[in-house]
């Protein structure tokens, strides 16, 4: 499977054997022995072996077409989506997950369904249609529509689905990692075998607040798993522009996080990896630290004209590492028919259609629901 | 099916644009993600992409157009097939921009009037309490009741708490609910808005709301403003509390009073009590409350001792204040310290001859007009005193009301007093004379009855 074209140096050679730290071991260490079993038990690395090990999760047939059909889904929503925004009906942020499909899908699939919960910043839409929300009314919160996930107080950046354990939909860059931490705590508060999965961007990673939630995530070893998607920018600015260690997975090193280094363009190596994730949390060792390298088609917003990066750069992405295209090839490789994965792109488009039907005809709001929803409480 | 491509709207501010460039000619076949033209948009030149997949059929508008309206059809596709989607961008003739505003009266609804305090029965016994014990001791009692009920912050358990409200809490509970943070306000802050958010109710101590200015960004965008922003979905039952405004001697960083800038907040509930009854009866509501709450405090007054009553459940109302003296001839509105200093200043106007009324507000939002406009309206005068900046404040507030709804009981005007308009000063004379004392609620009142 294609990695990401993105110029970085080859990772997948170096990482389990590599020294944890070339330093000498400080002075006040009792015995090299010591040192070294701390290093060892440090295993830093060992996720990323574990990972190595076993790259791909293996889905049957219907599983793979299912993803695919997931993948499809985001695409054309948020395809519709953008062609809303340009007629008027999307107004304000808009922010479009295309290219990313991979990794809602696959971290999505590996989870226990109204079990963990999830949060993400303002790139929802797409985490939203791989749990399983009704894409009408998510449409419909993008147009701010009475019938709206939101009732249309929120909009692209602000929804939430408490039934499916979806947490939002934060629009402050980095705020959704320690609420996240948040809800990792009260599931370890109520011991329920929860996990939360917080997604931040590489952008979000230069964020303060992020490392005050590594620290305290892994000092009390909160059931979470930090990804970050790292799509290449962070509005406008390249990885490398920004970030001083553009390897983000070992950004939990000081905080003794084990991070994993994936190809967030593979929804099966997503998925596998994210199991591995899940079982190391599961087992009560604390957080870790995914990062799924992916990459967005569109701009950061849709007023981004997006001339920080080349056209060549886009289209080799699309035309070589596109997710969808890739799961395709495969479930034909595999010999599913192609009519049934036209069958699903028809039925998407048909799902599409009517979520976007239902949004621009939906009702605007009812004006008392101005004044709902401010407090809970009477006082 | 022919499908319309419209000329689209590229930023949230766009009407109209230039169709700068076609890159496709009739007869093109196009996929989803192609460039089909650039676009001059007010802010940038933009990549216009196709969403549908076919044949270009007609190009309705030539490049080097200007001014085209948004909405525009500035094209044809022919479709690849013409199966399930209905002609997509064919859809909607004007996108209903938004409702005019003002389309219909919109009232806001009128909260139901706050209950009265519960009757203390005759025969109940009271109990000297400092305000720190009272904090503890509701703390405990909603701990005891709620399983959900944590508190989080810095020293709170091992050291007992930095000024020792949390005292004897780790005993108790243990470490699983009384829990010692790293010095990481942004984060606990948010880790404890999360853990609100994932159904439990913790109670985030700061050691003063000076380091809450770092934590400030989930107090406000994180827990006071989701649950309107989800439809009322995300519920976040989460208090907020420790001392705030100034201590003692302790320099400008360590001394402001944030209740102005928690209070400008729709989505919050802000309580700043004064006495050790209030203290209790309000941290107790304010647990209990499905709303984020802001719990300010003051150190001056922790170690301050009133009467508490000794009842099984002492809760009191949020939303409502306190005539704390009743009086006839000035109002004076206060809360939190400030109510010690309006008490001083009543005793000592007293012996002046003028009775003057001292209102504790208790709940800086939503604040209890009514207790105040009816005080008003039989005094026909006010004075505010608020230990905090002047500019934008609580006694700002109070007066706008005065003005916009109390006009015609004004007798005078309404008088601020409040702490001098500078960084709290260390000095100890310059201290002094920034902060207020009864002795200026006293002159003011003076004022405001022309004596």
């Amino acid at each position: 499977m294609a990695k990401p074209a993105r110029p970085r140096a080859p990772r997948t050679t170096k990482s389990a054997t590599a020294p944890v730290s070339t330093k000498a071991a400080p002075a006040i260490q009792p015995s090299d022995a010591i040192a070294g079993e701390d290093e060892a038990v440090f295993a830093l690395r060992s996720l990323q072996q574990a990972h190595a090990n076993n790259k791909r999760y293996e889905a049957s047939d219907e599983e793979l077409l299912h993803f695919y059909e997931q993948m499809v889904l985001i695409r054309r929503f948020e395809e519709r989506a953008g062609q809303l925004y340009g007629l008027g009906l999307i107004g304000g942020f808009c922010h479009l997950y295309i290219g990313q499909e991979a990794v809602a899908v696959g971290v999505q699939s590996a989870l226990q369904s109204g079990h963990d919960s999830v949060i993400t910043g303002y790139r929802d839409h797409g985490h939203m249609l791989a749990y399983g929300i009704d894409p009408r009314i998510i449409m419909a919160e993008l147009t701010g529509r009475g019938a709206g996930i939101s009732r249309g107080k929120g909009g692209s950046m602000h929804m939430f689905s408490t039934e499916h354990k979806f947490y939002g939909g934060h629009g402050i860059v980095g705020a959704q990692v320690p609420l996240g931490a948040g809800l990792a705590f009260a599931h370890k508060y109520r011991n329920d075998g929860g996990v939360c999965i917080a997604y931040f961007g590489d952008g979000a990673s230069n964020q303060g607040q992020v490392y005050e939630t590594f620290n305290m995530a892994a000092l009390w070893k909160l059931p979470i798993v930090f990804v970050v998607e790292n799509n290449g920018y962070a509005m406008g600015t390249a990885v490398k522009r920004g970030s001083a260690e553009t390897h983000f997975y070992r950004r939990g090193t000081a905080f003794r996080i084990p991070g994993m280094d994936v190809n967030g363009m593979d929804v099966l190596e997503v998925r596998q990896a994210t199991e591995v994730a899940l079982e190391f949390v599961r087992a009560g060792n604390g957080p870790v630290l995914m990062e799924l390298n992916t990459y967005r088609y569109r701009g950061h917003s849709m007023s981004d004209p997006a001339k920080y990066r080349s056209r060549e750069e886009v289209q080799e992405m699309r035309d070589k590492h596109d997710p969808i295209e890739a799961a395709k090839q495969e479930l034909l490789k595999r010999g599913i028919d192609e009519v049934r994965i036209k069958d699903i792109d028809k039925k998407i488009r048909q799902v599409v259609a009517e979520a976007a039907d239902f949004a621009e005809n939906s009702p605007e709001p009812d004006m008392p629901e101005l004044y709902t929803d401010v407090l809970v409480g009477t006082y | 099916m022919a499908i319309e491509l419209k000329m689209p709207a590229l930023s949230p501010t766009m009407e109209e644009g230039t169709l700068a460039k076609w890159l496709v000619k009739p007869g093109d076949e196009v996929k989803s993600g192609d460039i089909l033209a650039e676009i001059e948009t007010d802010k940038a030149t933009m990549e216009f992409e196709a969403v549908d997949e076919g044949v270009i059929g007609e190009i309705l508008v030539p490049e080097g157009t200007e001014g085209v309206k948004v909405g525009t059809v500035i094209a044809l596709i022919q479709g690849e097939d013409d199966d399930a989607a209905p002609a997509p961008a064919a859809a909607p003739v004007a996108a209903p921009v938004a409702a005019p505003p003002v389309a219909s009266p919109v009232v806001a609804p009128v909260a139901a009037r706050p209950v009265a305090d519960p009757e203390v029965p005759a025969g109940t016994p009271f109990a000297a309490t400092t305000v720190r014990e009272a904090l503890r001791d509701a703390m405990a009692e909603e701990m005891r009741a709620d399983e959900r009920v944590f508190v989080m912050g810095e020293e709170v358990a091992e050291y007992q708490g930095a000024y020792k409200v949390t005292q004897g809490l780790l005993e108790e509970f243990g470490p699983r609910r009384v829990i010692d943070t790293p010095i990481t306000e942004y984060g606990f802050a948010g880790i404890g808005t999360g853990a609100a958010m994932g159904g439990l109710r913790p109670i985030i101590e700061f050691m003063t709301f000076n380091f809450a200015m770092q934590a400030i960004d989930h107090i406000i965008n994180s827990a006071a403003k989701t649950n309107y922003m989800s439809g009322g979905q995300m519920r976040c039952p989460i208090v907020f509390r420790g001392p705030n405004g100034a201590a003692s001697r302790v320099g400008a960083q360590h001394s402001q009073n944030y209740g102005p800038w928690y209070a400008n907040v729709p989505g919050l509930i802000v309580i700043a009590p004064y006495d050790s009854a209030d203290a209790k009866g309000l941290l107790k509501a304010a647990i209990r409350s499905e709303d984020p709450v802001v719990f300010l405090e003051n150190e001056l007054v922790y170690g301050r001792t009133f009467d508490v009553p000794q009842l099984d459940d002492f809760v009191l109302p949020i939303g409502k204040a306190r005539i704390v003296r009743p009086g006839k001839d000035v109002t004076i509105v206060s809360y939190s310290i400030g109510v010690g200093f309006a008490l001083e200043a009543a005793e000592q106007l007293a012996s002046e001859g003028i009775d003057a009324e001292v209102i504790d507000l208790r709940t800086l939002r939503p604040l209890d007009k009514a207790t105040v406009l009816e005080s008003l309206s039989r005094t026909n005068r006010m004075v505010v005193a608020e230990e905090g900046f002047p500019v934008c404040s609580i006694a700002s507030e109070i007066i706008a009301i005065a003005m916009e709804e109390g006009f015609d009981y004004l007798d005078a005007p309404v008088l601020r007093v409040c702490d001098e308009d500078v960084p709290l000063p260390y000095a100890a004379n310059l201290e002094k004379a920034a902060l207020i004392d009864a002795a200026k609620v006293a002159a003011a009142v003076r004022k405001v009855c022309y004596r």
